[in-house]
């Protein structure tokens, strides 16, 4: 399984070339607003629940979200329940990563079991904008805003970066029969 | 590296036990993975769980003598549903030699710490939040979500990101009246809901007189403010009881990220009112308020001591004619031993009623689910919206002694010990 965004997507005259999309949310997005209960899988379909992904905060979210777009929350990004078909529902979208204040601590196992890249940040949550266009590199941390604008974010540890390179910390296992960072037996 | 040979020096509890596990000092913020001595499933979780097994990882078990399964969520069977789920996870616990206790024995948690499953410096993890209660005995209990519990199960392992630290501080001697709950609340309402997301919270008790059972209040709570773990530190009793290994031991000179220091002598009885645990108060504030159900039970507050502090102030007397007392006892133990001392006595003459040791109605699926306006006195730990049925009922969590009170007068009430 490959990742949306590769690490070569910064040019090197700061142009972004492989752009996408900001969705920027509030504080608090709880793992209702993500998947509301009754979408769940059983209830809708396991083709379909992904469809309803923000319906009821964002309609539009899950019709024109594009690989690889960019997530941004602010505090306590997925509080509620440890429902792991919310953040499924953004992986089948194709969602490159979350970048947050702060994400509530079973969500962000989820995301990274699941293999959606999250990225905490202080500041950026609050300087980037609904629908701007950027360029980021989910191996680096590194981000690029359309008027040339450069930021950095902490990368992911190199634990994470073994999973995500095989897609997440559950298809890693499948394949090494251990969990990344782990010596083999 | 045996832990013999690991400088201890400077790390909090969480730091020491994950140090000890993986056979080197770690600090706040590396990863780790460890071996776990115990993964507990529930009922309601079981069935994802199995499922991820089997589809995605082959249906390997790596130590099936350290897998508990606990039908307490919803036990008895409420519908056809669900008894067969329930089925399907009895035949599959005795097929692949896991542990099962079964309906009636009792809440996970409850259970795990009776059947003595967590030790001091055990890593315990468990498909439902209120897995920190494990830290009641110092060991580093978590939950996790349905996937986390499925690659531990087939590999006995985790990761984990290890967790930086808050310290509370606990001075002075409670007063009269004041309960672990009205302590455990209080610190929420000091770190609030997402007060310690991430962290480990490790209580330092200046007059460590603290049981087991208010131990498991405490550490219970923990994860209300957000918390992975809830560490207390072992004392004499626990020391008696466990064997605790000598690094196992607070160390001033860890590095905290933060600090709260709470005089209990200073602290009254409190409550958190709709509809979120850190939304706490005085019990004066709501005083008054009408009350149609008061329920005692929960992983929080439903052990043998919270039925003692509830027939003690009912004793000869009986509960309000409008207001319904539900009484569900944590695990079978506390049952049989409420039985056996007379409590059970007292509470049936007071007119309480009693059902299956398990959750209730704490999470809303059933045996007492509340209507549309009805308000309600809780002992549990959650009172979200809808948390125990209709999204326009309300729920005040507070202590046995506060519970017991308005369930006396039919209305929010303080314990006449502590009004007096
Ligand atoms: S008693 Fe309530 S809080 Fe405790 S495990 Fe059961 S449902 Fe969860």
């Amino acid at each position: 399984m490959s990742v949306p965004i590769t690490s070569n997507n910064v040019s090197s005259n700061n142009v972004p070339s492989n752009r996408v999309r900001v969705w920027r949310f509030g504080d608090s997005v709880n793992t209702d607003d993500m998947l509301p209960g009754k979408y769940a899988p059983f209830m809708v379909g396991e083709d379909k629940f992904h469809t309803y992904a923000f319906a009821h905060l964002r309609p539009e979210f899950a019709k024109t979200v594009q690989p690889g777009d960019v997530l941004v929350g602010g505090r306590n990004w997925g509080l509620g329940s440890s429902r792991e078909y919310a953040p499924q529902a953004l992986k089948t979208l194709g969602v490159g990563a979350i970048i947050a204040k702060s994400f509530a601590r079973i969500h962000y196992r989820n995301l990274l079991n699941l293999g959606v890249p999250a990225f905490t940040s202080a500041e950026l949550p609050d300087v980037l904008t609904d629908g701007e266009q950027i360029s980021f590199d989910i191996t680096t941390g590194e981000l690029l805003r359309a008027d040339g604008s450069k930021h950095q974010l902490p990368p992911p540890p190199a634990f994470l970066q073994e999973a995500l390179q095989e897609g997440s910390i559950l298809k890693y296992y499948q394949k090494y029969k251990r969990f990344p960072g782990e010596a083999a037996e | 590296m045996s832990a013999a040979d690991i400088n201890f020096d400077g790390l909090t509890l969480a730091e020491r036990i994950l140090s000890a596990r993986v056979g080197k000092r770690v600090n706040a913020n590396d990863l780790v993975v460890v071996d776990i001595d115990q993964v507990m499933v529930v009922d309601s979780i079981a069935p994802s769980v199995i499922r991820i097994v089997e589809d995605e990882l082959g249906g390997e078990i790596k130590h099936p003598s350290r897998v508990s399964v606990v039908i307490d969520h919803v036990a008895p069977a409420s519908n056809v549903e669900v008894a067969t789920t329930q089925k399907h996870l009895r035949e599959y616990s005795k097929a692949h030699g896991l542990r099962l206790f079964d309906v009636g024995r009792g809440i996970c948690h409850q259970v795990l710490i009776e059947e003595r499953l967590a030790h001091p410096g055990w890593i315990v993890l468990g498909s439902d939040s209120h897995s920190t209660t494990y830290g009641a005995v110092c060991a580093f209990g978590t939950g996790m979500g349905a996937t986390d519990i499925a690659l531990a199960t087939a590999s006995g392992k985790t990761w984990l990101r290890v967790p930086e630290t808050v310290r509370v501080r606990l001075t002075g001697t409670r007063p009269p009246g004041v309960t672990a709950k009205d302590v455990a609340l209080t610190i929420i309402s000091e770190l609030t809901a997402d007060g310690a997301t991430y962290m480990s919270i490790e209580y330092q008790l200046e007059h460590d007189d603290w049981s087991l059972s208010e131990r498991m209040t405490l550490a219970n709570l923990a994860v209300e403010a957000g918390a992975k773990v809830g560490l207390v530190p072992p004392n004499e009793a626990i020391r008696k009881a466990y064997d605790v290994p000598e690094w196992l031991e607070v160390d001033t000179t860890a590095t905290y990220t933060h600090d709260i220091t709470i005089n209990l002598s200073e602290l009254s009885p409190v409550l958190a009112a709709p509809y979120f645990v850190d939304n706490v108060h005085p019990i004066q504030t709501y005083a008054g308020t009408p009350v149609d159900v008061v329920f005692v039970g929960t992983c929080t507050n439903g052990r043998l001591d919270d039925l003692h502090i509830v027939a003690d102030i009912l004793r000869g007397q009986h509960v309000a004619e409008d207001t319904r007392l539900l009484v569900i006892p944590a695990s079978s133990k506390v049952l049989e031993d409420a039985v056996a001392d007379g409590t059970f006595g007292t509470l049936l003459a007071a007119g309480a009623t009693f059902s299956t040791p398990g959750c209730g109605p704490c999470m809303g699926r059933h045996m007492g689910v509340l209507a549309p306006g009805e308000v309600c006195v809780s002992t549990s730990n959650r009172n979200f919206i809808g948390r125990m049925g209709s999204p326009e009922a309300k729920i005040f969590l507070a202590s046995p002694a506060t519970a017991a009170a308005s369930a006396l007068h039919g209305h929010i009430s303080l314990a006449e010990e502590v009004a007096a």
